[in-house]
């Protein structure tokens, strides 16, 4: 039996097993790194409400991103996840603009 | 392809892998034999659904009202709504013939999670029972109308809470195909079958599972919300508790507008099947069909906010969504256009397949522009909750995906079933269907443009003569589609043995047996051209 | 089994695929829900910061901590696996498993303490709340209530990975199941990044 189309699919799959695999230590950066950020959200949300919205607005998909990134392997996989999320993302924020040219302007 | 002649392997309607009985059919992951069992539970779905739009088609025949209350008037539109929309539309064309044939045209043995598309099926029988408990229990039948619309379905005594559930259900049965269906043509694909050689259907699929798995979680949540809020008193979209009902409105369309090209993008993509198959020739702008059906599945996820233009939304928002909403009809015309180009010049066979399929594209037609009209801010306005939107709505609904239903099942029949049907009997049927479809919608469309206003339990004088006329044509229509469905099912019991290619056609589901042997090729194809290619022509 | 003989083919990267689609449409579920916030919080930006100041930022940050780390844990455990280190894999799962449990703990007592001062959709007091503060307390409870069907539903993914791991039906050339589940918990811990700040640090 052919396995079905692996050598022909557009997007190459880069993860075949074992090559590659990131250590413990990259990981455990990345979580020093998520508490970091942690801690300066909270301190922003003490600087007053606007801070606290810049916070919201920038540091958190920072963080998301970092999880995504590296815990989720985002880093080592093809073009087609990654699009996969991207596209998810986009179509998110595609929502959320046309929801406010109402909610702005009402 | 070497798959044909020699010592036939047993059909998958015979070989169940071993199961026998009613197991081989309840708990079977074979893709063929579950795109069957959508088709029976949707067949009687469907039938119920046309025989309560009869009733209430019966209830507009006179000016005084006898045969129904207001209130089961009421829960009769909503329940008509919401299995002819829940139960028969959305899941129609992707899940019977998405599951019984995409496989197949990528030259796969089965879809990438078998057992899940099982559990899919399991999850759309689950909803359609909870839907229909929640007509007999609790207070009363819903009376919201199928879009369940805040702050009325918050506030309303009815039995909402358990039909919202219903919906819910039914969108994870949604979802889960359409992971399905993407993993499948991402990973399935037959050695050679590049993105450009699948067959037009597998596009539309395509774009459809992204639809499917990008706007359905929206409308899941905004359910969950609704039940929260009749349960607990959570206060989104309850006005008394500072909550917003035009949010409930965007929320809901976010999902249910682009809903419509979850209904509408396969029933294109059946067509594009059927036309080069009775035109022998090529499909005519095989990546303009391709691309459009994605950019219709983008844009058409941009312009949900045109159902809400009397909401009191803002007026930016919507001249933004007015324009957005004239954008999709850029590529429903390539398709449209490309159709036709595909019949011109070919050597026609004329056969109930492409009677439906021609039928499609002019019913579809004046379905797309009356929506066109509608995206004008002027004329919405206008016709906003009229009989107009009830008769745009059934023109692309029915005349378009009902009809490419129609189309698909008579064009695959013989290679789901192996039978052949009575051609004369579904001709004899096709001409009250489509007279009595555009006798009932047609009528429609001007009762709205003179102010009939849609879900009203009684009519004005003025508009008598129109709904005699609509409601006489609801006869036909239903005469015409009894008629197919009794020859159909004659046939599938007593039918004459079909060919493998009964049609001539050049896709891979023609290259197999009719009916397909349990793992539809003896060895899986090598794919060296396009879909469309036939021989006695140069390839496009 | 349930399968005919020829489904039995393997696919990691298509049962990959096939999470991470999956994981989209939860992603979108909770983006209709920050849809709703924010459209929410426009109309009433005091009204949250109002609400927002009566939640306990440090229980928040702490219940935030927690997650992060047994994020940390899952996926070392996940790199264990990998390097054929099955008692590590085994105890990094465990630790991620009993993080969640911390986790749910901590929001038992959080949402006591709210319901103990009446502050809960349908009491009294309420009711005698401004709208807008009545609509933050429904949003919070629904969405860290969801959320928190899904640490529970994560729990569970990761329990059942645990016995696979002990039948040796995951393994270290056959690690994709245990990839998965750790993809979808990854993911309840990146929405509780995004709750952190949209209610407990609002004000």
């Amino acid at each position: 039996m052919l396995e079905p189309s692996s050598h022909l699919d557009d997007f190459h799959q880069p993860d075949d097993v074992g090559h590659g695999h990131p250590t413990y230590g990259t990981f455990l950066k990345v979580w020093v790194a998520l508490l970091v950020l942690t801690g300066a959200l909270v301190g922003l949300s003490h600087l007053g409400p606007k801070a606290a919205v810049w916070g919201l607005l920038t540091l958190t998909p920072l963080k998301a991103g970092l999880v995504f990134y590296f815990f989720m392997h985002l880093k080592y996989e093809g073009a087609l996840l990654k699009g996969v999320v991207l596209v998810t993302v986009g179509t998110l924020l595609i929502f959320f603009t046309l929801l406010y040219s109402d909610i702005a302007f009402r | 392809m070497s798959t044909t002649e020699h010592a036939p392997a047993p059909s998958y309607l015979e070989d169940a892998g071993g199961k026998t009985g009613l197991a081989a059919w309840l708990t079977t992951t074979d893709h063929k034999r579950i795109g069957l069992l959508y088709l029976y539970a949707m067949g009687l779905f469907f039938l119920i659904g046309m025989t309560i739009g009869l009733v209430m088609r019966l209830v507009q025949l006179t000016t005084f009202q006898h045969l129904v209350s207001a209130q089961t008037y009421n829960a009769m539109f909503t329940v008509h709504g919401v299995i002819m929309i829940f139960l028969f539309v959305i899941p129609g064309l992707p899940a019977v013939f998405g599951n019984f044939l995409l496989p197949i045209f990528v030259g796969a043995k089965d879809v990438a999670f078998p057992r899940l598309n099982l559990a899919s099926w399991y999850f759309f029988i689950a909803g359609a029972i909870i839907a229909v408990t929640s007509l007999f229990t609790g207070h009363g039948a819903p009376d919201t109308g199928w879009s369940f619309y805040a702050p009325f379905s918050v506030k309303t005594g009815t039995n909402v809470t358990l039909a919202v559930f219903a919906a819910f259900v039914l969108g994870f049965s949604s979802m889960l195909t359409g992971i399905n269906f993407i993993t499948t043509i991402h990973r399935m694909r037959a050695p050679g079958m590049g993105w450009f050689r699948m067959p037009l259907f597998c596009w539309a699929a395509y774009a459809t599972s992204w639809i499917q798995i990008l706007a359905t979680p929206i409308v899941a949540i905004t359910l969950v919300l609704v039940m929260l809020e009749r349960l607990f008193g959570i206060g989104v979209f309850d006005p008394t508790k500072g909550g917003d009902p035009v949010l409930y409105q965007h929320m809901f369309w976010i999902y249910s507008h682009p809903a419509v090209y979850i209904m509408i993008l396969p029933a294109m993509g059946a067509i594009s099947e059927i036309l080069p198959t009775f035109a022998k020739r090529p499909i005519f702008g095989y990546r303009g069909i391709a691309f459009s059906s994605l950019s219709i599945a983008g844009v058409g996820s941009l312009v949900w906010a045109h159902h809400m233009f009397t909401s009191g939304m803002s007026e930016f928002a919507q001249l933004v969504f007015s324009l957005l909403t004239m954008l999709v009809a850029i590529p429903s015309a390539i398709k449209v256009f490309n159709w036709v180009s595909t019949l011109y010049k070919g050597s026609i066979s004329f056969e109930p397949p492409l009677l439906f399929a021609m039928s499609f594209i002019f019913l579809f037609c004046i379905g797309g522009l009356t929506g066109v009209m509608q995206g004008a801010l002027a004329i919405n306005i206008h016709v906003h909750d009229t009989y107009f939107i009830v008769g745009h709505f059934h023109y692309v609904m029915f005349g378009g995906t009902g009809f490419a239903f129609f189309a698909a099942l008579l064009y695959w029949f013989p290679k789901m079933t192996g039978k052949m049907y009575n051609k004369a009997a579904i001709y004899a049927g096709w001409v009250p269907m489509f007279v009595g479809f555009n006798m009932l919608y047609f009528t429609m469309l001007v009762l709205g443009m003179m102010g009939m206003p849609r879900r009203y339990y009684l009519h004005l004088p003025q508009y008598h003569l129109g709904h005699q006329i609509a409601t006489v044509g609801s006869w036909f229509l239903a005469l015409g589609i009894v008629i197919i469905i009794v020859t159909l099912v004659r046939a599938a019991l007593k039918g004459a043995k079909a060919p493998a290619n009964p049609w001539g056609g050049v896709t891979l589901e023609w290259q197999i047996p009719s009916p397909p042997p349990l793992e539809n090729f003896e060895e899986i194809p090598l794919i060296e051209h396009g879909p469309y290619h036939f021989p006695q022509r140069s390839e496009a | 089994m349930s399968e005919h003989a020829h489904t039995i083919h393997r696919d990691d990267f298509g049962d990959k695929l096939g999470m991470w689609l999956f994981l989209v449409t939860e992603i979108v579920l909770f983006g209709g829900l920050f849809i709703a916030y924010s459209a929410m919080r426009s109309h009433y930006p005091v009204e949250f910061h109002h609400g927002g100041a009566e939640l306990n930022a440090t229980l928040g940050v702490t219940n935030t901590v927690v997650l992060l780390t047994s994020s940390l844990t899952m996926v070392l455990s996940l790199a264990a696996l990998q390097q054929a280190d099955m008692a590590k894999a085994k105890a990094f799962l465990l630790t991620t498993i009993g993080l969640g449990g911390v986790f749910l703990v901590i929001k038992t007592f959080e949402w006591s303490a709210k319901f103990h001062h009446g502050l809960y959709p349908g009491s009294a007091h309420m009711g005698t709340l401004p709208p807008g503060e009545q609509v933050f307390f429904g949003l919070y409870f629904t969405m860290t209530g969801l959320h928190g069907v899904h640490v529970i539903a994560g729990m569970s993914v990761l329990g059942w990975m645990y016995t696979l791991l002990g039948k040796g039906k995951i393994s270290t050339d056959r690690f994709v199941t245990l990839e998965n589940g750790g993809l979808y918990w990854h993911l309840v811990d990146v929405i509780w990044i995004f709750l952190l700040p949209l209610f407990y640090l609002a004000a």
